[in-house]
């Protein structure tokens, strides 16, 4: 793969007259978190919708993995690994059973489903919780257990859309830990949150509004061009100008 | 490439579990259409066993009471005598008092003495006009056997002497229990597989499913696959106690008919699935289910009304309803002992919906991703 993971060029989705994402382009490169903020209803979802295959765009170009996202998203679904808002695993199958479910509709072999799944198991220290029901898993378990299904597959790249929403601090703080030993073996993480704290671990950060990225840059950098300690207070300035000059944005 | 069956067996193994962890639901599942069985199978009767009939007697003599009595030795009437005016009978029918009335003349035992003709009237209550048509019948045939023992003057010209086949009683239960299964196992099965993928919809585990690179076809058949032997479990307990409970005679091939009954419930499984795919909740995806049953079956499959005595345009709309094909195979095997070439058309017509309603549940499955 090339060292480009993800790209767009003025991806665009509408909704009737509305306008969810429009004219994004963005550029991921190997091995980043790449975050995403903005409030609800910016259009996060819908852009990583579309960059998973879930969602046609309507106008713009998008490449995930080098493949096309208009017309090679059976391609793309081998490659990325995704975990949504709502929790993806069923209550009503033991944890063994949710891995093996999962391990088997990417077509992993038994042999391999079982290693990986000893793998997650030890990492997240549920190896005695196996087959329990998994309704019954704490909360925090239940974040990690959902990524470590989600990255069953090695794919190279990982779309995560506010994975942390509902999860105590104790258990995020862990959760990025390891997404951040993920990204140095080189997988892509690319991260919707509105948890400004969250923000600060991302290598570079783009926030939306109104279907638009109005700011993209390094923590680092934002915090300094804006002259602000936290990327919280960067964010509530960029919404303010937002909301008094809504025609003059950055497109 | 990924291996297909696999894939197909990961998602069938999957909905088992989602079967054999509800086992509250499972139980109403066998126990629902049991009752449902036994309940439709005693209440659904077209005899009529007891007609009161009133008797206006102005004969009053020997011969009249042989004809009453030759009414009361049949155990479809009961006779009483009403001693009111022929002008009072239309009050006995509105109070429902008697089904029908027999007016005997003054002159009935001396005509008979004389080997004469004779009339008797009947007045027969036709509000309900398929009960009073078999009545009309039961009288005259109560008449005949009357005429035979106590009246022999007059030779037909000729005699119908007809002979019935597979139902010489014809007990109307051996016709309908066939029907109430097929109205319970489409009923079942369609709600079955209505709320599976709508549930998943509503989970949002649905989502997570279709970032993977498994297809549409692979999800619709690893649905459908453990449902068929849900259902046919259904559907075996309930052909068995609909034929020994209500000793339905079973002339045919057992095995034929749990084979058809398979095709049968896996053309209800698609229909559910696909509106499993365009339902957005659970709840609206049972009541399509309930609803595009149970009213096509009971009105249009010929359950329960004739599809010759239909209007011509109902007529074509009972080519959409399974169960009319399944009716014919059940009723063949069962009461007639038919054999697969006589069932061919309805076998053909099944397999037919099952596959165009299965292809149609995977084409809107893959629009439905789309928004």
């Amino acid at each position: 793969m090339n060292e480009t993971a993800v790209k767009t060029e003025n991806l665009t989705r509408k909704f009737g007259d509305f306008t969810a994402v429009d004219r994004v382009s963005i550029e991921v490169n190997r091995g980043e978190i790449f975050g995403f903020l903005g409030a609800n209803g910016a259009g996060k979802t819908t852009m990583i919708r579309m960059l998973c295959g879930l969602l046609v765009p309507t106008g713009g170009m998008g490449h995930v993995a080098g493949f096309d996202i208009r017309t090679e998203s059976e391609k793309i679904k081998q490659n990325i690994g995704y975990m949504s808002q709502k929790f993806s695993l069923y209550n009503d199958l033991t944890i063994s059973e949710n891995i093996d479910f999962y391990g088997g509709i990417y077509g992993l072999s038994p042999a391999e489903v079982k290693e990986k799944k000893i793998r997650i198991l030890k990492e997240l220290n549920l190896i005695r919780w196996a087959n329990s029901m998994t309704a019954d898993l704490p909360p925090g378990f239940k974040q990690g257990l959902a990524l470590g299904t989600a990255m069953l597959h090695d794919p190279p790249i990982v779309f995560l859309d506010e994975p942390t929403s509902g999860v105590d601090p104790a258990s995020r703080r862990e959760f990025w830990e390891v997404i951040h030993q993920s990204a140095a073996k080189g997988i892509t993480i690319f991260v919707t949150t509105h948890f400004m704290d969250e923000a600060e671990y991302c290598n570079r950060i783009s926030i939306m509004s109104a279907g638009s990225i109005i700011a993209l840059d390094t923590p680092r950098n934002l915090k300094k061009h804006h002259q602000r300690d936290s990327i919280q207070q960067v964010f509530i300035d960029l919404m303010k100008e937002e909301t008094q000059s809504p025609e003059n944005r950055a497109g | 490439m990924v291996p297909k069956r696999s894939v197909i067996s990961s998602f069938a193994k999957k909905e088992f579990f989602h079967i054999i962890r509800d086992p509250r639901s499972l139980v109403i599942l066998f126990l629902m259409p049991i009752l449902q069985l036994i309940m439709f199978g005693y209440a659904l009767k077209m005899e009529i066993q007891q007609v009161n009939l009133a008797v206006i007697d102005f004969n009053r003599s020997l011969s009249s009471h042989h004809l009453i009595d030759q009414f009361r030795g049949s155990h479809y009437f009961r006779p009483f005598y009403f001693d009111g005016s022929i002008e009072q009978i239309e009050t006995l029918f509105k109070a429902r008092q008697a089904h029908a009335v027999m007016v005997i003349p003054h002159d009935f035992n001396r005509q008979l003495q004389r080997h004469r003709s004779t009339p008797v009237q009947f007045i027969v209550d036709a509000s309900d006009a398929n009960a009073a048509t078999t009545i009309r019948n039961y009288i005259a045939q109560t008449i005949r056997i009357f005429n035979q023992s106590h009246n022999r003057i007059e030779a037909l010209p000729f005699e119908v002497r007809s002979t019935i086949f597979f139902n010489p009683d014809k007990k109307s239960t051996y016709f309908f229990v066939p029907g109430i299964i097929a109205l319970l196992l489409v009923m079942i099965s369609a709600m079955l597989t209505s709320i599976t993928i709508t549930r998943e919809k509503e989970t949002g585990t649905l989502e997570q499913i279709l970032v993977s690179p498994i297809k549409s076809y692979q999800i619709i058949l690893g649905k459908v696959l453990p449902y068929i032997f849900l259902a046919f479990a259904i559907g075996v307990i309930i052909l068995l106690i609909g034929i020994f409970l209500f000793g339905v005679p079973f002339r045919g091939s057992i095995i034929l008919l749990l084979v058809l009954s398979t095709l049968y419930i896996l053309t209800a499984l698609s229909l559910g699935l696909m509106i499993s795919t365009i339902a957005r909740t659970q709840q609206v995806a049972m009541m399509i289910a309930l609803i595009s049953t149970l009213l096509p079956t009971f009105m249009l499959s010929g359950f329960i009304f004739p599809i010759a005595s239909m209007p011509e345009i109902l007529q074509y709309f009972t080519y959409l309803v399974p169960a009319k094909y399944y009716l014919f195979i059940a009723r063949g095997i069962i009461l007639k002992g038919s054999n697969l070439m006589h069932l061919l058309q309805p076998t053909i017509f099944l397999l037919i919906m099952s596959l165009v309603l299965l292809v149609i549940s995977i084409r809107k499955f893959e629009i439905t991703l789309e928004d």
